[in-house]
């Protein structure tokens, strides 16, 4: 296939730039702003050279020394140096970088949310206990598990309980079994999860099609039988793919007694369309701070629920939910738990947001922001598959999938796009992942771009594509050009890093 | 990109193995460092311990991903290139001699009769490249 890129209507076009200068801010460290002398708070004047615990007083503890306008001008600067889906659009592929809702952000304020202690007595909190057990019914519902919890900080911490809970009932159940097969298109958490829990990892191979290869998985599960404990995979996958045969793969691995492990992260592209429960999963987690659009990277802690089936329902996490009659209360005399995994009750706030957005979409609301989300990926794969190499044929899920094959020639590798990108104004694709298709470019728009933005970056993408093939490497290894720092040294970055400030001589 | 060597074996994993007797030196070919990019760190295995065919026994990381080592031979690790650990460059610049990862003592020599002589892996590459 020949691969040319569609040059922009005239040469002198000028893109529309989405607004987002935040990047090409310079800001010194708060260290290199310091000035002997300088305040922000009046202390009163020591007493003494001992402290109330009898040690001496040290002259100085080595703060910077800044006045109080300093501290909020840098913070906020640092802030706007941040690049964030409030100020553009966010087309990290597997991230699932939404729109936050307002609504959301107003309703955890609340006073009798926000003002809560996780040691007050159950009937002061019953609002919060019951918000939490309605969370937990909808989630229930929404991947068609029954056992639900709501503890764990974040998706991988999620993944964690839930491996935990599987290794629980095998131990129940007298059992040895040391393997865990995960597909190798998976989120690298998949294997770091099964190894943390003290499981050997055997890789199952994708197929071609960027699905995992069900014969070469039939294949491990007849060698390894009732030594595998479970199959972690990712669905929708990492290519932006729905596995076909996952209710063949779900009967396989019960045939040997093994547990069905599904990443929830994608959960967005297919949320009120299909129930994993449904199609053999036994456990999968949540990513509320993805699907249920709670404020993420950088911007809030996460929360990671796992759902599991009937018969493993009893292994979950303590704190428990219980509703009695009309009271709800908080239960932790659970025998067969494998205990607590996060202090208190986990991260309250953000199941506040996840369930006021659930609750202002409705059941079709949610089964639209699925539609949505898989169209504009779509969207943006027909509209860049005659511009950059597409690895796989048809349709994909929530994010696109390209790579940097046809510009090989040029000398323009994914890297360089990337670089590209933010010399326009966007935060940069996920690059080089999935592992297992080289120089990935994975984009995720989300359903909350509209057309006008997926043009937008659509534009911008092409423009890039144009330079490369009419300017080739030259301009592009000078990307970025306005940013405060040009092109940085990775590779140095990586091998001699500088972690820590020291005063200069 | 080097061509492979003609007197070392291949996998399909891109690593060689040079045989000196009954001791083989395992390392990552020049397509491999190449897709892999500039290494900023190298796990080595530890001296001594037993490695199967198969099994993962060293990670090689670039700015890109992390990418483990299968040894392609059983035997014993005799001695690691410590040298990667302060210049896991040397694999991006030399990776079919200064940039060798481990030497194993082979306990099955005929395993090597399955891996690729270099004219093999080149076409094995070309097909790949395709």
């Amino acid at each position: 296939m020949t691969m040319t890129a569609t040059p922009l209507n005239t040469a002198e076009t000028k893109l529309a730039l989405p607004g987002h200068q935040g990047l090409k801010l310079e800001e010194k460290l708060l260290f290199d702003q310091s000035r002997e002398g300088s305040y922000g708070v009046d202390l009163p004047t020591l007493k003494g050279t001992t402290s109330r615990t009898g040690q001496p007083v040290r002259e100085t503890v080595g703060l910077p020394e800044v006045s109080e306008p300093q501290v909020v001008r840098h913070f906020v600067r640092l802030s706007q140096m941040n690049y964030s889906i409030d100020g553009g659009l966010f087309p990290l592929g597997s991230c699932t970088m939404k729109h936050n809702p307002r609504l959301n952000e107003k309703l955890a304020r609340l006073p009798g949310f926000a003002a809560l202690h996780p040691m007050q007595p159950d009937s002061t909190t019953q609002g919060a206990l019951e918000l939490v057990h309605t969370l937990e019914n909808w989630l229930a519902e929404l991947c068609g598990l029954p056992g639900i919890t709501l503890a764990p900080a974040a998706g991988a911490h999620g993944e964690l309980t839930g491996m935990l809970v599987i290794k629980k009932a095998i131990e129940a159940r007298n059992e040895t079994r040391p393997i865990v097969l995960v597909s190798d298109s998976a989120h690298g958490t998949n294997p770091a999860t099964a190894r943390t829990c003290g499981f050997d990892i055997v890789s199952v191979p994708s197929g071609d099609d960027g699905l995992v290869d069900y014969d070469a998985f039939a294949e491990l599960v007849d060698k390894h039988g009732k030594d595998i404990a479970a199959f972690m995979v990712t669905n929708p996958n990492t290519c932006g793919r729905f596995e076909k045969d996952v209710t063949r793969i779900a009967d396989k691995l019960h045939s040997v007694g093994a547990y069905f492990y599904c990443d929830g992260a994608n959960f967005n592209a297919i949320v009120g369309k299909v129930r994993p429960g449904d199609l053999g999963v036994d456990v999968m987690q949540f990513n509320l701070h993805k699907t249920f659009s709670t404020p993420h990277g950088g911007g809030g802690p996460g929360c990671g629920p796992v759902g599991v089936t009937e018969e493993l329902k009893k292994f979950l996490p303590i704190p428990k939910v219980q509703k009695d009659g009309d009271t709800f209360k908080l239960v932790t005399d659970c025998p067969h738990s494998i205990g607590r995994i996060k202090a208190f009750h986990g991260h309250f706030g953000m199941m506040v947001r996840a369930l006021a957005y659930m609750m202002s979409h409705g059941a079709d609301g949610l089964q639209r922001v699925a539609e949505d989300a898989v169209l504009n990926a779509n969207y943006m794969l027909h509209h860049l598959k005659g511009t950059f190499n597409v690895p796989f044929k048809g349709y994909c899920m929530h994010e696109c999938l390209l790579t940097d094959k046809h510009l090989k020639d040029k000398h323009v590798s994914t890297l360089d796009i990337a670089k590209g990108l933010i010399e326009y104004g966007y935060h940069p694709m996920t690059v080089y992942f999935p592992l297992v298709v080289s120089g990935a470019m994975l984009i995720e728009p989300t359903e909350t771009e509209s057309k006008q933005s997926l043009d937008e970056f659509i534009n911008t993408m092409k423009h890039l594509a144009h330079l490369a093939e009419t300017k080739g490497e030259d301009t592009f290894k000078q990307f970025p050009l306005s940013t405060p720092r040009r092109r940085l040294d990775e590779v140095k970055a990586a091998r001699q890093p500088i972690l820590k400030w020291e005063k200069p001589e | 990109m080097a061509d492979a060597p003609v007197h070392l074996k291949y996998t399909t994993d891109h690593e060689w193995v040079e045989l000196n007797g009954d001791i083989a030196t395992i390392g990552i070919t020049a397509y491999a460092q190449e897709s892999l990019g500039d290494l900023v760190f190298v796990e080595l295995p530890e001296v001594g311990i037993t490695i199967t065919s198969g099994d993962d026994f060293a990670v090689v990381e670039s700015v890109k991903a992390a990418s483990e080592v299968y040894t392609p031979v059983s035997g014993e690790v005799t001695e690691t290139n410590e040298e990667l650990g302060d210049s896991p460059e040397m694999i991006n610049e030399n990776p079919y001699t200064d940039g060798w990862i481990a030497k194993v003592k082979l306990s099955d020599k005929s395993e090597l009769d399955e891996m690729m002589t270099a004219e093999e892996y080149q076409e094995y590459i070309n097909q790949l490249e395709a």
